[in-house]
């Protein structure tokens, strides 16, 4: 049982998908996806603990050796990615049974809960596999997965965005497939390990150089990089909030564990940093991100789309992390994927639970919900803090190793921009902060006199992440004793 | 079995439920959360008990320093006698506290009294100096919140100014702080005398020691104490007057043992507090001004640990300690008696009080016993634990500190000691006919009563428990005369003097007027200066600033361009523009 794991995390939700298509009952599916979810969950817990225990797991798929046949790897990076992944995939459930059918309608439940299980495999699967084709199988059982997912929300512009989003998302999977098929043409293989054996022969030819730029930028589409992050703000805004919550905690994480898995594994330390000298590049695209993004949340009136453009600013600090080039930027980029899954994961419930209530995200409508809605915006309030880098939240701890990444190479412009830009942050949870507690409702759509208390079922799951980001604020053996051991895999075993 | 948990946390849990529960488990959880405290203090075994691996700052130093990364660890809970000293009398506080606050109605001030007594046992088994200042600022926030519960009429400003000035001290205290990191790289707290390790020329010595000296009530900052304190709630006063200050003297006693500048800070906030608390009016300020005259012999105690013979250091520090142990509970007795007082009268002046003790006897016995331990009256608990302070300075043959604390003996029994029972429950008669207090008020004060009596008559107990082992025995005839001979005559004193001493309706400055008054001035000028300068250079700067935030907005803003929605086509054209500029990078 327990060496068939890394198959077995990937295929009970995939199972569990078309099994809710027949069972059509919306408690049904939910318990079952429950179920799927949990158990994934349970399942990656072992793998961690299995790959601290002994090293890499090699899988072998239906028993075809590598390199023929398709072969699944866990090292110390992606157990501790499924880990995030199906953390927040699991805290959401209790959410979702509420959530779902109030946004979608009982009818919609078992199509959500089917799409859903479909979107957690795919990302599963392209955080598991080791084989370059596989992970474009994958990426494209995600994606559609997660256009018919965003198409969801109940507010027409849903519909626009999930056709924005698979336009350029298709854009970005066909980058990403012709750049290996480039590989493939070079070296005659699909597998990683392979690949990255066989690809020092031939890595000075431009084709390779060709693939490297197609693959970066077909996941860094997916990865929402900026200028390649336009599609992302209103695919957050408008998907339901189970969905928001869902991509915002996962979806992105993957891709960035995807661009680090061929950046170090495939092409290579020396190849990407001293050959192509990507670190200068993806600084700048990093700090344009941190930047631009963060002042266009100061300015945003609907607080889905604050977050959402506060997720693309905080994609530019992992990726600052990444441009580094070192272990420590890398441990903190790997850190930041952790404790940004909970807090952005945390901000996005308290949202879902404002709109469960008051069914308006516009920050006029939600002026004094703070008094109606204490709990819900108390939660909000401190997993902003974390997401400002407040001392005793995860936030901070995130901030400070990137800092202390950044010093160590010298960069101090760097150092002093991430302190800089959460000034920013602070401006933007603070608006709202401002607006749910001291401002007087205004007189308009949404009557706030008959707004109650977020239900029980919802503000759980919501405190959860509020106390993770506290303990994960204190407590920083688990997240950045992983994160640095797997920083120190992937580059020790980068050439 | 080492336990896994910060004793504090308890009582800071217990506090952040309390506002959640009905009456009757809040009462419970009052009286039961500070007993579980107690008895997990003394599960606490020696050494560090409770590691946690937070942040590794190696990085701060050159690379060939060889910094050890688990001295970055912070210590939560690190154990020995006097830290369980202190823990112990702070959670018999807080016990105390609570049974007195059964029917306080605002519960928020129960909460923060409560997560403030955590936070002061955190302090006291803090094992690293982070550890210390996490606790410390809770500490700051709890009193703040105490104070702003008061209700009276100056509680939000007094609470305002008191929390400025404890931000204040924390900023110091954190400068301080990495200062000490920097030249011994590490957090450890408590291994020395930070001003022996860090020597009198680095900054960090005077910043930590402001930072403690702040929340001791020294000057010249004494003057936060009586400002705030009083203007607390009758039940607030008694947990405020337990514990900020002598936090203070806890973490003098680690980190300062035998700095000699600690004796003339200590002998001159003993004869501050007594020359103020002479002049004052108000019977809660009278005891809050009485609060930095005691802190000033603990200080003192402190400070005069720095002898040459070990035997004397330890009787002076064992003093200290035992000198914050015994003060808890009696100066937590005289508040309870006024808050009584407070509660069932309404007044506060001395010239408004008088002839209560027809009414009230037992506040008026309760007090009465608070005010001889205080005095340090043989027999109760303030003669066995003071006594050891001026014997220490006495074998040392430090003999202006000696006469100055003998001179202090009988000045505290002025000021403390007759004074405040005598215009509060005898002197003219008010015409006032208030019954005692609830019941559980009583109890509360006839526990601690108790307590004084019993470490007076008994002290060996209490020896017990100090951090030196104790050779010293109160109970000499020579001892027991010279203390009788200091009170009665000071007591002659007072009843000659009587009518200089009667209050009228005055008030005393106090430095703080410079802050209040002045400052309020000085910075309301500052303010109308800057306005002229500010208008003139300003003028130009909000033009730029202006423009500058204008052009931000034009292409940040709802409608800019980086934060519309984009075109498919021009998402599609930006990939399209990265990879044309990448490929022609590696091309040409």
């Amino acid at each position: 049982m327990a060496e068939h794991f890394p198959v077995l995390i990937v295929l009970l939700p995939l199972i569990a998908a078309p099994l809710c298509v027949a069972l059509r009952h919306g408690g049904g599916t939910w318990l079952l996806a429950t179920l799927a979810t949990w158990g994934s969950f349970a399942i990656s817990i072992a793998l961690l603990a299995q790959v601290l225990e002994d090293g890499t797991i090699k899988y072998q798929l239906g028993n075809w050796v590598a390199p023929w046949g398709i072969e699944y790897v866990v090292d110390e990076l992606n157990a501790y990615i499924l880990l995030v992944v199906t953390a927040i995939a699991s805290v959401i459930m209790p959410f979702a049974a509420r959530s779902v059918p109030a946004e979608m309608g009982q009818r919609g439940v078992y199509l959500f809960y089917t799409m859903y299980l479909l979107c957690l495999s795919g990302l599963l699967g392209m955080t598991v596999t080791g084989d370059a084709f596989n992970v474009f199988v994958f990426l494209e059982i995600s994606s559609l997965s997660s256009y018919a997912l965003i198409s969801l929300g109940r507010n027409r512009k849903a519909l626009h965005a999930a056709y924005q989003y698979l336009v350029l998302g298709t854009i970005g999977a066909t980058f990403f497939l012709i750049g290996v098929g480039l590989l493939y043409l070079m070296t005659g293989t699909l597998n990683m390990a392979d690949l990255a054996a066989r690809i020092d022969k031939v890595e000075d030819s431009r084709i390779i150089y060709t693939a490297f730029g197609f693959i970066v930028l077909g996941i860094g589409l997916k990865l929402a990089v900026f200028p390649l992050h336009a599609w992302l703000p209103n695919a957050y805004t408008y998907a339901p909030s189970v969905v928001s919550i869902f991509l915002a905690g996962t979806a992105t994480k993957v891709s960035l564990y995807l661009l680090l898995r061929f950046i170090y594994s495939v092409f290579g330390h020396s190849f990407t940093f001293d050959k192509v000298v990507a670190g200068p590049l993806i600084l700048v695209l990093a700090v344009a991100a941190i930047v631009i993004c963060s002042l266009v949340a100061v300015w945003q009136r609907n607080i889905k789309r604050i977050l959402a453009f506060s997720s693309v600013a905080q994609i530019g600090y992992m990726l600052l992390g990444v441009s580094l080039g070192t272990v420590m930027g890398l441990q903190a980029t790997l850190l930041h994927i952790f404790n940004h899954a909970m807090m952005k994961a945390g901000l996005f419930l308290a949202c879902g639970c404002i709109l469960y209530r008051v069914g308006s995200m516009k920050l006029v409508d939600l002026q004094g919900v703070g008094r109606r809605m204490p709990w819900t915006m108390m939660a909000f309030t401190l997993c902003g803090l974390s997401l400002i880098g407040v001392p005793l939240t995860a936030g901070f701890i995130s901030k400070w190793y990137l800092v202390t990444a950044t010093l160590e190479r010298g960069w101090w412009a760097a150092a002093v921009l991430i302190v800089l830009a959460s000034l920013l942050a602070l401006v933007y949870v603070g608006k709202v902060v401002q607006a749910a507690f001291f401002k007087e409702p205004e007189t308009g759509v949404v009557n706030l006199a008959e707004v109650r208390e977020a239900p029980l079922s919802l503000l759980i799951p919501t405190w959860i992440l509020v106390f993770a980001n506290l303990y994960f604020g204190i407590e920083t053996d688990i997240s950045a004793d992983i994160a640095g051991q797997a920083a120190k895999q992937l580059i020790g075993a980068s050439r | 079995m080492p336990i896994e948990i910060p004793p504090g946390l308890i009582l800071i849990v217990a506090g952040l439920l309390l506002p959640f529960v009905p009456y009757l488990l809040r009462a419970a959880l009052l009286l039961i959360a500070p007993l579980l405290t107690l008895w997990l203090i003394w599960q606490v075994p020696d050494g560090a008990v409770l590691r946690v691996d937070f942040l590794d700052l190696s990085w701060m130093f050159p690379k060939d320093a060889k910094v050890d990364p688990k001295a970055f660890d912070l210590i939560l809970v690190q154990g020995d006698k006097l830290s369980r000293l202190f823990a112990t009398v702070f959670a018999f506080m807080a016990f105390g506290g609570g049974l007195y606050s059964l029917t306080q109605k605002n519960v928020t001030e129960l909460a923060a009294a409560f997560c403030y007594a955590g936070s002061a046992i955190g302090v006291v088994f803090a094992g690293d100096i982070l550890t210390v200042f996490i606790f410390w600022e809770l500490m700051a926030l709890g009193s703040t919140l105490v104070i702003w519960c008061g209700g009276q009429a100056a509680s939000g400003a007094a609470g305002i100014r008191y929390v400025c000035i404890h931000l204040l001290g924390g900023v110091l205290l954190m400068a301080g702080i990495m200062d000490y990191i920097i030249a011994t790289q590490s957090l450890a707290f408590g291994v020395g005398a930070i001003h022996q390790i860090l020597g009198l020329d680095r900054p960090g010595t005077w910043l930590i020691l402001a930072g403690f000296l702040i929340n001791a009530g020294a000057p010249p900052l004494s003057a936060w104490l009586p400002d705030a304190y009083p203007e607390a709630s009758y039940t607030g006063m008694v947990f405020l007057s337990a514990f900020t200050t002598k936090t203070a003297v806890y973490v003098l006693i680690r980190g300062y043992p035998g700095f000699d500048i600690l004796i003339w800070l200590g002998v001159f906030m003993i004869f501050y507090g007594i020359v103020y608390a002479l002049l004052e009016n108000d019977m809660r300020r009278i005891l809050a001004y009485s609060i930095i005259n005691q802190v000033g012999f603990m200080v003192t105690g402190v400070g005069i640990a720095g002898s040459s013979n070990p035997e004397f250091n330890a009787l002076a520090l064992n003093g200290a300690a035992s000198h914050a142990f015994t003060h808890i509970i009696y100066k937590a007795l005289l508040l309870m008696s006024a808050g009584s007082v407070l509660l069932m009268t309404g007044k506060r002046k001395c010239t408004d009080l008088g002839g209560l003790f027809q009414s009230m006897p037992l506040t008026m016995i309760c007090g009465t016993i608070g005010a001889l331990a205080i005095s340090s009256f043989p027999f109760t608990s303030g003669f066995v634990s003071k006594s050891m302070i001026s014997a220490s300075a006495g074998e040392q043959h430090l003999a202006f500190v000696w006469f100055a604390l003998m001179a202090a003996s009988a000045g505290v029994f002025l000021h403390a000691g007759i004074k405040f029972p005598w215009f509060v429950f005898f002197q003219k008669d008010s015409g006032l006919r208030p019954p005692d207090p609830p019941w559980h008020m009583r109890m509360a004060m006839l526990l601690f009563a108790a307590a004084c009596i019993g470490i007076g008559v008994w002290p060996e107990p209490l020896y017990a428990l100090l951090p030196y082992e104790v050779k010293y025995v109160p109970y000499t005839a020579a001892h027991v005369v010279e203390m009788f001979q200091l009170l009665l005559f000071s007591g002659l004193a007072f009843f000659v003097l009587l009518k200089l001493m009667k209050r009228t309706l005055t008030l005393s400055l106090d430095l703080d007027w410079f802050y209040r008054v002045f400052g309020v001035w000085l910075s309301a000028a500052i303010v109308s200066a800057g306005r002229i300068v500010g208008r003139a250079i300003g003028a130009g700067i909000t033009r730029g600033g202006g423009r500058l935030i204008r052009g931000l907005f034009r292409h940040h803003g709802p409608e800019g361009i980086l934060a519309r929605t984009w075109h498919t086509s021009s998402m599609a054209g930006w990939i399209a523009v990265l990879l044309g500029v990448y490929l022609l990078t590696f091309f040409l």
